[in-house]
């Protein structure tokens, strides 16, 4: 048995298929994960992310730690509330996690990390603490909650109260707020408009059920990858990991390497730059039917690549994917992918992503 | 545990036959379309070919995994469900009506026989758990 969410009942008495993922049982979809990708798409979806954990770093040097810790620069953050994605990179410039950072305060920040990869990160956030005045502070108290779709808002509304209504009405994308018991942000993993809300564990149910009375659709994690995917966002595990650099997993925009900042993994970035990258991630979209698939190989002109994340796309209705192809490789180009006994299908190297707020993005 | 309709003959493989007077109508089991999730492409043998029971004769693809169709019985396709590779979803919602993935003419008879009948496909999937 994994770890379950304060919703794991929620989830069970609606019939949700639950699967493990980095050890927590989670709702893999609630009966058709295409209905659900098609609700957040066109209405609105509500996620429990609650397997996600929120680390609080506190302290005097709370800036100065992170700046060293991540590969992103905090110092990015001058307004209150405004969050910043990156990645906890280790001394040989490989990826330990991806995740968000929120300055709440100049002593306080808020950071939500991966689930599979929480308990070493939190680890590893310690063991590099020594030299700091910080406090690292796990959140396993709070629940997480996302809501998603053009109608997250209107129909999110009457649960929240007028008071967050109005908060998240001032809310600028990718900035967050306190207000009345949550912690609210304008953020999240699919491309449409919404937000995602850190509550005391024992709120979460209430909320929940005043979400999908609202109309809002329970959404699992099928739907959430076929989203997240069909948005160009990666996911760590698959698309990044620690046997890869940021800068050939198409997160080099979220690296900083300005001078005058030293931080974990930048000696190594620097070095890599040197040597020359050798591969990077596009997108890929299958030319005919059928699905893609992570681990299947891609054959380019300039040599072979392999798919690191490969799904079918409800909204295109094609199978699209990420794939770590030779860096020579240009978008446009037609590859063959390999598929399943022996086979070969057609497909193009894109720039993801592929759908943004429910429009198609690449020429199919 | 899915539905299994009386009057049907399983595989242990999850498909399902039925026998009428032209022949054998085959398709997935309501157990496999839910494991397998959304179906988003299906691949159906064209018409006239001779499949051997026991061999891959079709795919279907969901969601989440490409799975192999594999032939119930021997004999000569007659048949095929061309709406499903419009509407593949229709697996889901009715695998044993509308669902259907083809028809096979067959002097085959006696393997039939051999086939799981509606109560042992269902021990079968208990024992999957």
């Amino acid at each position: 048995m994994g770890h379950r969410t304060p919703l794991y009942e929620e989830h069970v008495q609606a019939a949700a298929k639950m699967v493990d993922f980095g050890g927590w049982d989670m709702p893999l979809h609630y009966g058709s994960q295409i209905a659900e990708h098609h609700a957040v798409r066109q209405s609105a979806g509500l996620f429990d992310v609650s397997h996600m954990r929120a680390v609080d770093v506190g302290g005097p040097d709370a800036r100065a730690f992170l700046r060293y810790l991540l590969a992103n620069d905090v110092d990015k953050l001058t307004v209150v509330g405004k969050a910043l994605y990156g990645c906890l990179l280790n001394e040989q410039g490989f990826v330990l996690d991806d995740l968000i950072t929120y300055y709440l305060a100049d002593d306080w920040f808020r950071i939500v990390v991966n689930a599979g990869p929480a308990d070493q990160d939190i680890a590893w956030f310690r063991s590099h603490a020594q030299d700091f005045h910080v406090e690292i502070n796990p959140r396993p108290d709070l629940a997480m909650l996302a809501v998603q779709g053009p109608k997250a808002y209107d129909l999110a509304g009457p649960v929240l109260g007028p008071v967050v209504v109005d908060a998240l009405s001032r809310l600028k994308p990718f900035h967050a707020t306190m207000c009345e018991d949550l912690f609210i942000a304008r953020t999240g993993y699919t491309g449409e408009e919404g937000f995602e809300l850190l509550v005391d564990a024992g709120r979460a149910v209430d909320l929940w059920r005043g979400f999908v009375r609202a109309g809002i659709t329970p959404v699992g994690l099928g739907a959430r990858d076929t989203l997240r995917l069909e948005a160009g966002m990666n996911l760590y595990g698959h698309d990044m990991d620690l046997s890869v650099s940021p800068l050939e997993s198409g997160l080099a925009w979220t690296v900083s390497l300005a001078p005058g900042r030293d931080f974990i993994g930048r000696a190594a970035l620097l070095r890599q730059q040197a040597e020359g990258l050798r591969h990077r991630l596009v997108g890929v979209v299958l030319q005919g039917s059928g699905v893609l698939r992570s681990g299947q190989v891609v054959h380019c002109h300039e040599g072979d690549g392999v798919l690191t994340s490969g799904t079918f796309s409800p909204s295109l209705g094609r199978g699209i994917g990420l794939a770590r192809v030779p860096i020579a490789a240009a978008e446009g180009q037609v590859c063959e992918v390999a598929g399943r006994a022996g086979r070969t299908a057609l497909a193009r190297l894109t720039v993801p992503p592929f759908v943004r707020h429910g429009r198609a993005l690449v020429d199919l | 545990m899915g539905k299994v309709p009386a009057d049907l003959r399983y595989t242990k493989s999850h498909e399902w036959v039925r026998e009428t007077d032209q022949g054998f109508v085959v398709g997935i089991t309501d157990h496999a379309q839910d494991l397998m999730g959304d179906m988003v492409f299906v691949e159906l043998p064209k018409v006239g070919t001779r499949i051997v029971a026991g061999k891959e004769c079709a795919v279907v693809e969901s969601v989440k995994a490409a799975s192999d169709v594999y032939a119930p019985v021997s004999g000569e396709v007659t048949e095929v469900n061309q709406a499903l590779t419009e509407t593949p979803e229709t697996l889901n919602s009715d695998p044993y009506g509308d669902g259907w993935l083809f028809k096979v003419r067959s002097t085959d008879k006696s393997l039939l026989k051999s086939m799981l009948d509606a109560s042992a496909y269902k021990a079968l999937l208990a024992a999957e758990g």
